[in-house]
């Protein structure tokens, strides 16, 4: 469904350039979830923007890679090209409704503006498919919530309502971007049902961004650990739940508060390396306790280290770890 | 007032205005957001609030720091928490001024308050950054150019740089890697317990409220339905509602995750513009009798244990 070959996003800052996705690649299958987790500021939403191609340029800069969807390069896309994707054949949610949703614009508008722009339907049919988008996110009342504005509404309301409107099209791509943190787990276990009926089907392909460790054992097929702007580990679910093979994922791992009784909780010492300055070594080396001296010496890449299982951590690789 | 609680709610109740049209507004209805909310908190104390999506959790943060004006009913403040009220919102985004660094959001409320001078506050902004795992290096930056678990680390940062005694939370936690949220959980558990910082902490996150909670209130469409304490109400659940919502809990373990049974609550999610006749709950609890649909449950003690809860079937 969808290829990512050596994605590199930068930023060009006064201070700097800032490599916040620096060569990532991988795939995802249609019908499959692909959970993508990882340490905060690691590059998780500036991936899922630059395949829509909404990074701010400047200060943003796609510097390299490909992206394959259905035969098409969305990073070499025109502006009108992505256009037709974006909304249509790709659906995003994104972490920030506020971002997203206009304010000045009441949410029945703006839950119809896809269905105006990309299919020719009458206006009737555009509410009708409305109100069936807000019942299927669990919001009641239709009729008056339509003709109501973004501020009105609860935190985890405005994120259900970008759900349906990414979900209105019923696209073959679903880019999640932490979409059920406002949302109580009653909630998210209906929304979740949605995506997986979708999923189901039509074969829909979901990339899910989530710190929730929770939701990504129950919902994905496949796991990728991003640190510092690279996927430092990818596996099936189960293999990396039970055999975590890098470092930061099993710090990661062992930080869930449902892990502990009493005291206080783990966490990693140390905070996450400047991206703006090139690495020498392992990004993760200098928080990392098994940190040994082949760790400083040069990028590491990912390999394999079992089947299916990829992993960055190069005493992983060399089996002394 | 009581001697050991810092604040305390007596029936509050925040309503919203619907109206219809632009020109000539005219009054639909109301959005009861929070109805009859009575409530304390202690000195020292975390008190967990957990609810449905829209069952007036942030409203009711926000008309505790008086941001909304209450329709009706009483707040309360200690005379020692008299100012002392911070809150970190559920939006990181929006609460922050985009044009504003993050070292002028930090050191402004700090230098106006008087709890830093010009001379000391650099190192004070820096000190407060490393509290909350953002490397000083980022004080120059303005909110576009942070990640979403950065920019909630801001707003933690804010909120705390007042020295606040007592602090609403509201999903502060939602956007941060678990090892990031342990070190923030870490903290405020630290600065409860050094200064007896009372805090409110609303989140959608169950074993995060059960490490960190003392108490824990149970939100369902503007009221409170169990309250009591962390021990009790996750070993044994009264309310329909709590026990739907814990069995629902997603758990981090692949295995167990997919084979696990869930309370499925029938039904959709009422609305506050017109909530069900007598329980609130009643059109999706599976223990609905008649009478349900024409008492109000009040929140009560049943038998020995010390948790109340809005429920007249127990
Ligand atoms: N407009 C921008 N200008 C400069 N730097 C930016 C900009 N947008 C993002 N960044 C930087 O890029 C890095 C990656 O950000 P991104 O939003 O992708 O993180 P993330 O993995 O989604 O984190 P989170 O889990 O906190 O949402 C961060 O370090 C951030 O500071
Ligand atoms: N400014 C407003 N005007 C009108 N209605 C509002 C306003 N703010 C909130 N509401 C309504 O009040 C109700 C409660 O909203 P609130 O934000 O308090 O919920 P919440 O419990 O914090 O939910 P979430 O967990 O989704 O953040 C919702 O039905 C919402 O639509
Ligand atoms: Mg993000
Ligand atoms: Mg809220």
């Amino acid at each position: 469904m969808l290829t990512v070959e050596d994605l590199k996003t930068y930023f060009h800052t006064r201070a700097g350039i800032v490599r916040a996705v620096d060569g990532i690649s991988f795939e995802v299958k249609a019908g499959e979830t692909l959970g993508l987790v990882g340490e905060s500021g690691s590059g998780k939403s500036v991936s899922g923007y630059s395949l829509l191609g909404l990074i701010p340029t400047p200060p943003g800069k796609i510097e390299s890679g490909t992206a394959l969807f259905g035969g098409v390069d969305l990073l070499k896309c025109t502006a009108s090209e992505l256009q037709s994707i974006r909304g249509k054949r790709i659906g995003m949610i994104f972490q920030d409704p506020m971002t997203c949703l206009n304010p000045f614009v009441t949410i029945g508008q703006q839950l119809m503006e896809p269905l105006f722009i990309h299919e020719k339907i009458s206006v009737s049919n555009a509410r009708i498919a409305a109100l069936e988008a807000l019942r299927e996110v669990g919001i009641l009342d239709g009729d008056r919530r339509m003709a109501q504005y973004p501020h009105e509404f609860s935190g985890g309301m405005r994120q259900r309502i970008m759900i349906a409107i990414a979900l209105i099209l019923k696209p073959e791509l679903l880019i999640a971007d932490e979409p059920t943190t406002a949302l109580d787990v009653t909630m998210q276990a209906q929304i979740l049902d949605l995506i997986r009926r979708l999923q189901r089907e039509r074969g829909m392909a979901v990339i899910f961004v989530t710190h929730d460790l929770g939701i990504v054992a129950g919902l994905a097929d496949e796991v990728m650990v991003m640190y510092a702007g690279k996927i430092v580990e990818r596996a099936r679910t189960r293999e990396l739940f039970y055999a975590a093979r890098h470092p930061y994922t099993r710090g990661l791992l062992a930080s869930i508060p449902s892990n502990h009784s009493g005291g206080d909780l783990y966490n990693i010492p140390g905070l996450p390396p400047d991206l703006g300055k090139p690495l020498a070594g392992c990004a993760f080396g200098p928080r990392c306790s098994n940190k040994k001296d082949v760790c400083g010496m040069g990028q590491p890449t990912i390999k394999a280290v079992a089947p299916l299982h990829y992993s960055s951590c190069v005493r992983i690789q060399e089996g002394s770890l | 007032m009581k001697p050991e609680n810092l604040l305390e709610l007596q029936d509050v109740r925040t309503h919203f205005p619907l109206t219809k049209g632009t020109l000539f507004p005219r009054l639909t209805g109301h959005v009861k957001a929070v109805d009859g909310v009575t409530l304390d908190l202690k000195r020292g104390e975390v008190l967990g609030l957990v609810g449905e999506s829209g069952c007036g959790k942030s409203t009711l943060g926000r008309t505790i720091i008086k941001l909304i004006r209450a329709t009706s009913g009483q707040i309360s403040l200690s005379h020692e928490a008299q100012g002392g009220v911070q809150m970190i919102f559920q939006d990181p985004y929006s609460s922050l001024n985009p044009r504003m660094t993050v070292f002028d959001t930090l050191a402004e409320p700090m230098l106006v308050n008087g709890f830093a001078t010009r001379a000391t506050v650099a190192v004070k902004v820096a000190e407060l950054m490393h509290t909350v795992g953002l490397a000083p290096r980022f004080m120059r930056k303005y909110p576009h150019e942070f990640s979403g678990g950065q920019r909630q680390r801001i707003a933690i940062a804010r909120a705390l740089a007042l020295k606040p005694r007592i602090l609403i939370a509201d999903e502060p936690v939602s956007a941060l890697d678990v090892s990031i949220q342990a070190q923030i959980l870490n903290l405020l558990a630290s600065l409860r317990k050094r200064l007896g910082l009372s805090i409110i902490f609303i989140s959608h996150d169950l074993s995060v409220i059960r490490h960190l909670s003392d108490r824990v209130a149970v939100m369902y469409l503007g009221k409170i339905v169990e309250l009591g304490s962390t021990a009790e109400i996750f070993a044994k659940p009264q309310h329909p509602y709590t026990r739907a919502l814990l069995s629902a809990i997603p758990l981090p373990d692949p295995d167990l995750e997919r084979n696990r049974e869930r309370v499925i609550l029938a039904g959709d999610a009422p609305s506050p513009i017109n909530p069900p006749s007598g329980c609130a709950f009643h059109p999706r609890c599976a223990y609905a009798t008649f009478q349900c649909s024409q008492r109000q449950p009040v929140l009560a003690r049943q038998g020995t244990s010390e948790t109340r809860v809005a429920c007249i079937n127990l």
